[in-house]
């Protein structure tokens, strides 16, 4: 398992393709706290995926003022079909080209596999990792470490 | 290991004892398959443990990817206002396949329960609360998906199958022997 950035270190800063035309910056959201959910792939074949399962609760990570955005190395074209048919509320980043570089940049990159890890980061609103935490990558952390991390944040 | 953060209590629809030796709570949606699959296995979990098992359903519909399931858990709701949670459940479970607005109407007909009622019930978002209090609780308590068993307060990460949920019990039950 990769050594994840910790709970104390800067977020790096980074620009992802957010749809065919669009780019996001984490810089953007300076001033409010970030979820950033790194995972393998779009289209795990299961109900209540990590992803379906975020989207449900984004109303939680909401009322703690928060942005949340998931992170794979999936394209922008893949992830547009899958927050289609998943109706996501939230955005997908592509990790795409180079790829993997955010991931790398945050520990949180499979080198075997060339996927992301099944990994979860709460960024304060200055821009300070406050929580990580890598799951084994077959198992769906769920969101409760999220929303302990956010109760905790200095308000 | 994710951990039950809303204990059992008097507020929940418990089959068996809620101060039972084993208390098994799942987190469901009452249009996803994968419970519907659970949902005979439970039975025989609870036939094999008879009252040494408690058993405790709380709501996890997930709405965005089955249009039904708010619906179905608020008539459940429903049911139990007026003492036929469980039978609403089963029915529920026993014809997921055909899961949809009349189809609820006409099982509280059966039930002997009135349609208009839950119809109002439905329209006015009565029993909505009870479900989203359920749904954060379960967020807060690691439900990574449906369904989501927890055993004595802590989550079963195996497979929902017969053997692997009697298994895990078992553990339990001769820790406390």
């Amino acid at each position: 398992m990769a050594q994840l950035l910790s709970p104390g270190s800067l977020a790096p800063d980074f620009t992802l393709h957010v749809t065919p035309d669009q780019k996001l910056s984490l810089s953007e959201l300076s001033g409010r706290p970030v979820i950033l959910a790194f995972y393998p792939a779009d289209w795990s074949p299961v109900c209540g995926d990590q992803m379906a399962l975020y989207n449900e609760i984004l109303s939680e990570f909401q009322k703690y003022g928060a942005e949340l955005l998931g992170i794979s190395v999936d394209g922008v074209w893949c992830h547009e079909e899958f927050a289609k048919d998943r109706h996501l509320h939230f955005p997908l980043l592509a990790d795409f080209e180079p790829k993997g570089a955010v991931a790398k940049k945050y520990g949180a990159y499979r080198d075997g596999e060339g996927i992301c890890e099944r990994a979860l980061f709460v960024i304060d609103k200055k821009g300070k990792i406050a929580w990580s935490y890598c799951s084994p990558v077959a198992v769906n952390p769920g969101a409760d470490g999220i929303l302990q991390a956010l109760e905790e944040l200095p308000k | 290991m994710a951990e039950l953060k809303i204990a059992v209590s008097s507020k929940d629809h418990v089959q068996g004892d809620e101060h039972a030796p084993a208390v098994l709570v799942e987190y469901g949606d009452y249009q996803c398959p994968h419970c519907g699959h659970a949902y005979p296995i439970v039975k025989r979990v609870q036939k094999h443990f008879g009252k040494r098992l408690g058993f405790v359903f709380r709501n996890f519909p997930l709405n965005e990817i089955h249009p039904n399931a708010e619906a179905a858990a608020e008539s459940a709701e429903f049911a139990g206002a007026n003492g036929k949670f469980w039978e609403m459940h089963d029915g529920i479970f026993e014809n997921q396949g055909s899961l949809s607005l009349p189809m609820l109407l006409e099982l509280a007909k059966e039930l002997g329960l009135s349609e208009t009622d839950l119809g109002a019930a439905l329209t006015s978002r009565e029993f909505a609360s009870r479900v989203k209090s359920d749904f954060i609780g379960g967020a807060r308590s690691g439900v990574n998906g449906t369904p989501t068993f927890f055993i004595n307060g802590e989550r079963f990460d195996g497979p929902p199958d017969f053997e692997d949920l009697v298994a895990a019990i078992d553990e339990l039950l001769a820790e406390k022997d």
